[in-house]
């Protein structure tokens, strides 16, 4: 029988109306930059220009402040916690009527699949939403303690992999909890969080609770240095998370981190193989691998490992890489040349270093910036690509005899952000997830996320948590001083 | 000019209003009472507002078969689910809250005034409600440390069809204050909404029809508390009941019915007051959790660990 080829199917950019140009979202309106340049923000898949962006000045982060501590002593902090979760449901409704408009924005700018943006990040982000409105005037039942109260201005720096729903993850709970907001998306991804700040004015939420400052590093570093911030929240590099850490230290701001991972993905031999190369795919290749919490290093037991290898191969060679905008696309674009360097310097390390190296050896489009699905058997665990994070579309295996081996293996990394476990054996999940030095641990399914759920790591991927009871935590202060 | 020509040229610029036919609620449709009968509603100065459908016995069998029919697709939703749905409710009566407004008023005597607050906490609540659906788990489920190497876990479920007498006097705000904490975890419920004042019951059935919400998971009733509520109460298909609605009204005792209940242990949640009394709550306060609870079982899970 012949071979039938994909038509393209792309999504339509007609329903993103693009701005040559934005300024920075403070007090509630976009205004201009006081000494701050200019910068581009462009598509990964085709390098096209897509808008100009502010790039915010140490000025411009201080009025941000200084209109989040003024809606703070105003309005937003005598707001009731009914009406602050009015808002937020608000905001939730608005982001799934609006919800095409920011899916294709997304992929555009980030380069994922429509598929993903569509059908995860968009959906998440309303759903975080929607969640955290029902906290706002139900804080008493949440367990945080008594007196429990905001910190008052929160910071927020959030990273170029999921830039809506990484937004939502922080200002949702931070407004819930009654806290005003200087939030700077990643400077690859800005566009989707200046869509953003039109969902707030559509919403009526008074002037400065939630700023927006777009920019790079001199303008995460000038958020967090500010003395007028109370709370730091960070997801990110661990490299970055790190330098937040000793940047506060010595003062009273608070911190959540939420950083790198190198998450283990743990096959026994007793394991639904054709379910679990799923759960390996989705683990390490959903968003081009550039997921904190990614499936990175596979853990297969030795008596299977030939037939997972096999199969894996197998299901790798379907994967469709291309035009993010292409309903069929399974994999995307690399979101940065910088991102895509740091991919290929550490998949070249993995050859030097002798392990053996695949990729599904698909074509990849002129333009933009791509890299195939890889995968490395052969890898020890003293490799640079069993120990370090790649974020990227690229899989290490290794292999295990028992589960105590599982185990150490799985553990014996500085992060310790998610892992996965797949067998039929319901006791020894609980046993390892007992074991496993991880914040999550998926069983027989992987990277599910869910506004209830809390996310976050151990050990050096950060600390606090995010979504459920715990994410409130990180947003209220029971302390009798600020 | 004859009398008969100036009374029509003085109608010419007055329109005649279509009036509503008020019938049950059940299965998401609104049929007559199976009974044809209807009583007179009127106002509380006893003017005339409309004849509402006066319910049966079997009219409340009917919604307990829609209601069981209904419990395992609302159970099973997801909590977010759920919640957009309550959330909708809220969403929904905002559009219409001048008919609320207007039939609360007919209906309990209220001022203009008062009346928009009662309808503005009635829209409010759902909005709290909805917020519970996910959270319920929560605050109210958690991990057991038993001792010994087992995952033990107990999580709230909603315990099936409940029977609700709704308040008397409060027609709109009292009649959402205890059909809310019914729904939001699952349940499914039949409704005797208040004898007196069932007009904004019915016009809320309307809202319920266009809110997503999955018919028969509330069924409402008119007619005479004292003559259906005994069928609920002794139903064995109904796992609960609120008698919040026994409170001044007309010929029922609510240790009777709470009596029938325990034929199948139904869950009960007696109205207030001290003893034998009962009175009708402030329903302008601040709910808590207790409705929400009365209406749920705890199911706890083990599970060995081990390699």
């Amino acid at each position: 029988m012949a071979k039938f080829e994909y038509a393209p199917a792309p999504e339509s950019r007609a329903v993103v109306d693009l701005k040559p140009s934005y300024g920075l979202f403070i007090n509630g309106e976009f205004t201009d930059s006081e000494g701050g340049s200019a910068f581009k923000s462009i598509s990964p898949a085709t390098e096209e220009v897509l808008a100009e962006v502010t790039e915010a000045s140490p000025a411009d982060v201080d009025r941000a402040v200084a209109a989040a501590r003024r809606a703070f002593n105003g309005p937003w902090g005598r707001m009731s916690g009914a009406d602050r979760g009015k808002y937020l449901f608000r905001i939730a409704r608005i982001l799934q009527e609006r919800a095409r408009e920011f899916a294709v924005l997304e992929s555009l700018d980030n380069g994922k699949p429509i598929r993903e943006s569509r059908d995860v990040d968009v959906p998440l982000a309303a759903a975080h939403f929607f969640y955290h409105a029902g906290w706002a005037d139900k804080l008493e039942y949440a367990g945080l303690g008594a007196g429990a109260r905001p910190h008052g201005v929160v910071g927020q720096v959030i990273p170029w992999n999921f830039p809506l729903l990484m937004l939502a993850w922080k200002i949702a709970p931070a407004l819930a909890t009654g806290n005003t907001v200087v939030i700077k998306p990643a400077e690859t991804t800005p566009l989707s969080a200046l869509l953003f700040a039109e969902v707030l004015q559509q919403a009526d939420l008074p002037p400065g609770v939630v700023n927006i400052v777009t920019g790079a590093g001199t303008t995460g570093q000038a958020i967090v240095d500010h003395p007028d911030i109370d709370k730091l929240a960070f997801t990110g590099s661990t490299g970055v998370g790190k330098m937040i850490a000793r940047s506060i230290a010595g003062t009273r701001k608070k911190a959540t981190l939420e950083l790198g991972g190198k998450a283990a993905n743990i096959i026994f031999d007793d394991a639904p193989i054709d379910q679990a190369v799923e759960g390996i795919v989705n683990g390490i290749f959903f968003n081009q691998g550039h997921v904190c919490c990614a499936g990175s290093r596979l853990l297969v037991q030795e008596s299977i490992a030939d037939e997972v290898e096999k199969r894996l191969k197998r299901r790798l060679a379907t994967l469709r890489v291309g035009d993010p905008l292409d309903k069929n696309t399974d994999v995307g674009a690399i979101n940065s040349k910088a991102q895509l360097s740091r991919i290929t310097e550490l998949t070249d390390a993995g050859e030097a270093e002798g392990a053996e190296r695949w990729d599904n050896g698909c074509p990849l489009p002129d333009k933009g910036f791509w890299f195939r699905p890889t995968v490395f058997t052969g890898v020890s665990q003293t490799h640079r690509i069993a120990q370090e994070e790649i974020f990227g579309p690229v899989l290490s295996v290794l292999t295990f005899r028992t589960p105590h081996e599982a185990v150490a293996k799985a553990n014996n990394t500085p992060y310790g952000l998610s892992a996965g476990i797949w067998t039929e054996k319901g006791s020894r999940i609980l046993w390892m997830a007992d074991q496993l030095r991880a914040g999550v641990v998926w069983a027989n399914t992987f990277n599910k996320f869910d506004p209830t759920s809390p996310f976050g790591g151990y050990k050096e991927s950060g600390y606090g948590r995010e979504g459920g009871k715990h994410g409130l935590a990180a947003y209220v202060t029971t302390g009798d001083t600020k | 000019m004859s009398p008969t020509a100036q009374r029509t040229s003085q109608r010419a610029d007055e329109r005649l209003d279509v009036r509503k036919t008020y019938k049950l609620y059940i299965g998401g449709k609104f049929p007559r009472s199976e009974s044809g009968r209807s009583y007179e509603v009127t106002d509380s100065r006893g003017k005339f507002l409309a004849n509402a459908a006066q319910g049966s016995r079997k009219d409340a069998r009917d919604a307990v078969v829609a209601a069981r029919g209904a419990f395992a697709g609302w159970a099973g939703a997801t909590a977010y689910n759920r919640g957009q749905v309550l959330y909708r409710i809220a969403e929904v009566m905002e559009g219409r809250r001048a008919q609320f407004v207007a039939e609360v008023r007919a209906s309990e005597g209220v001022t203009e005034r008062r009346a928009e607050a009662l309808v503005s906490a009635a829209i409010d609540r759902w909005v709290w409600y909805a917020g519970w659906s996910d959270k319920i788990a929560q605050v109210l489920g958690g991990l057991n440390p038993v001792a010994g190497p087992y995952f033990d876990i107990s999580a709230p479920e909603p315990t099936g069809v409940v029977g609700i007498l709704a308040p008397q006097r409060s027609s709109l705000l009292g009649l959402v204050s205890v059909i809310a904490p019914a729904i939001v975890s699952g349940n499914t419920t039949v409704v005797l909404t208040s004898e007196l004042r069932p007009l904004p019951a019915i016009t809320f059935s309307e809202a319920l029809a266009t809110s997503d919400v999955p018919g028969g998971v509330v069924n409402l009733i008119t007619g005479r508390t004292a003559e259906v509520a005994p069928w609920i109460a002794s139903h064995r298909d109904v796992n609960a009941i609120d008698l919040a609605g026994a409170a001044e009204a007309e010929g029922v005792v609510w240790g009777d019915l709470e009596l029938a209940a325990a034929d199948n242990l139904k869950r009960v949640v007696r109205p207030a007051g001290v003893g034998a009394d009962a009175v009708e709550p402030d329903w302008t306060a601040d709910p808590d959790l207790s409705r929400i609870q009365a209406f749920l079982e705890t199911k706890t899970v083990w599970h060995p660990k081990g390699r």
